[in-house]
């Protein structure tokens, strides 16, 4: 138990001390973080999109593939980028392993599904609303797909909140594409696990405490910036 | 619109912030060369000396030959004299180069129940721990250290293989989280003396015993052969090879305790073998 009440005074100690390794490792955290997020999104919200309105032949297997996929392992994940990336690999010669791109790249991989499956279901159901009146405007597949991921963006906000959740507090891909690199990848999760094998509880709770507060400030912002949860508009 | 531009802006910096304008390598080392602390001593020296920024890939010594074999880093530096010679042979480096040791020590609960404490000899300390089957964790991750523990076993005439899970408990992790187990089941276990004595929650754990000479771990720096990797900083790794066996360095090594405590003998020789 001492060692958690030790963990959270390390934390502000951590905090109020300026440290600036910590705030660099901070700042990687949420640089990938939030790049893969975004570019997930781009991925994954249209997809989910394109799958809600059209109907085809596997329709129902693709979207079976992609919830599964939600349960990705990151530890596989990371392996099968670690296989394309390294210098033996189909893409090696891009020299990209080690580097934030590369845990960039994983967490992409690992939230796309997530967001896509999320993204799916919140459309597929303003869909239903939406199905009579965007066919009887004659609107285009891509006008359909337009205004429906516009008036859900609520719900695809949701979608990106919970692909952030999950990449912020990722360790195993990242671990093996970045290699916890001081001063390069090395991000909250890979430092928190590093510390444990230490032995060094209290500082690696420490840094866990940290990680949500972050993952906490990140939520509230958006939600602050983009006008959600407040008590006038439900 | 502004916003999507500040977000390419944002991602592009992210995406092409990796190019390197400075000298920089990749070094492989195993966890017990990190966790002794030495490497925080040394890499910001290498720095001020050479100018070079050496990234340090924290792994176990299966996992850093292979890193080397596929050309992932410059240069390894690791604790497994069978392997390393097989991956010299192989072409994967053109030479290992010793540069200090440290020792092993086996931890174990501090009542001792196999009493192993007045024990002459690693094999003979070994084979009453199976006799008793006390508990004992083995890093189980083909690490330096896995290899060199699974020879002790050999050498006491006893095969892990075989051991039963009931008291012989392969993690399968690095040596900090092996320490961890141990430290939560209060078992047997072989470390390195430095990330035993750096390590943070030893619980009713005690060193029990060392100084067998079978125990001593040599380190080996081994750069990557450019003739298999042609990408390698060839140059980067033969300057760091002649920092660390330069006196002065092989000086720092002999110097550099931890609560009082010399962790490695420096031993480069002057040849290359």
């Amino acid at each position: 138990m001492s060692d958690i009440v030790n963990g959270m005074l390390g934390a502000f100690r951590l905090i109020f001390s300026l440290d600036a390794d910590l705030f660099e490792i901070i700042l990687l955290s949420l640089q990938v973080t939030i790049s893969a997020v975004i570019i997930a999104s781009f991925i994954g919200m249209p997809m989910g999109a394109w799958l809600a309105v059209n109907r085809f032949k596997f329709r129902r297997l693709t979207i079976a593939i992609l919830n599964a996929l939600m349960g990705l392992p990151p530890v596989v994940v990371g392996l099968i980028v670690y296989i394309f990336l390294s210098r033996s690999g189909p893409l090696g010669v891009l020299n990209l392993l080690f580097t934030p791109t590369a845990m960039i790249i994983a967490q992409v991989i690992i939230i796309t599904p997530l967001i896509a499956s999320i993204s799916h279901q919140a459309i597929r159901d303003l869909w239903a609303d939406y199905h009579d009146l965007l066919i009887s405007l004659n609107a285009t597949k891509s006008q359909r797909i337009f205004t429906l991921i516009k008036d859900s963006r609520r719900s695809l906000l949701t979608a990106s909140l919970a692909g952030f959740g999950r990449a912020i507090g990722e360790v195993g891909a990242i671990m093996i594409v970045g290699g916890n690199i001081d001063h390069l990848t090395r991000v909250l999760t890979t430092a928190i696990a590093l510390e444990t094998g230490k032995g060094e509880f209290a500082f690696a709770l420490a840094l866990g405490f940290i990680l949500i507060a972050l993952a906490i400030i990140v939520n509230l912002a958006i939600h602050s910036i983009s006008k959600t949860e407040r008590a006038s508009t439900w | 619109m502004k916003f999507v531009a500040h977000l390419l802006v944002f991602i592009s910096t992210i995406l092409f912030s990796n190019s390197a304008y400075t000298a920089e390598m990749k070094l492989a080392v195993t966890t017990s060369f990190n966790n002794s602390g030495l490497s925080d001593v040394l890499i910001p020296e290498i720095k001020k000396d050479l100018g070079l920024d050496v990234q340090l890939l924290v792994v176990g010594t299966g996992q850093a030959l292979k890193l080397g074999r596929a050309g992932d880093v410059d240069a390894i530096l690791v604790h497994s004299k069978k392997a390393e010679e097989e991956f010299v042979s192989d072409g994967f480096s053109t030479h290992r180069r010793e540069i200090m040791y440290n020792d092993f020590v086996i931890i174990g609960p501090s009542s001792d129940p196999a009493k192993i404490s007045n024990s002459t000899t690693t094999v003979e300390a070994l084979g009453k721990i199976a006799k008793h089957k006390s508990i004992f964790t083995s890093r189980g991750d083909d690490s330096g250290t896995h290899r060199k523990e699974k020879s002790l076993w050999k050498a006491a005439g006893k095969d892990p293989e075989r051991f039963e899970a009931t008291w012989y408990r392969a993690v399968g992790a690095g040596m900090g989280a092996t320490l961890n187990t141990a430290s939560g089941m209060n078992a047997y276990l072989m470390s390195d003396r430095a990330s035993w004595l750096k390590f943070g929650n030893k619980g009713e754990l005690k060193l029990l015993f060392s100084g067998d000479p079978v125990l001593f771990n040599q380190y080996a720096y081994l750069p990557i052969n450019p003739l298999k990797h042609s990408h390698v900083k060839i140059d980067h790794a033969k300057t760091l090879e002649t920092w660390l066996t330069s006196k002065k360095t092989q000086k720092m090594i002999g110097a550099y305790t931890v609560n009082g405590e010399t962790l490695f003998t420096p031993n480069a020789i002057k040849k290359v073998n």
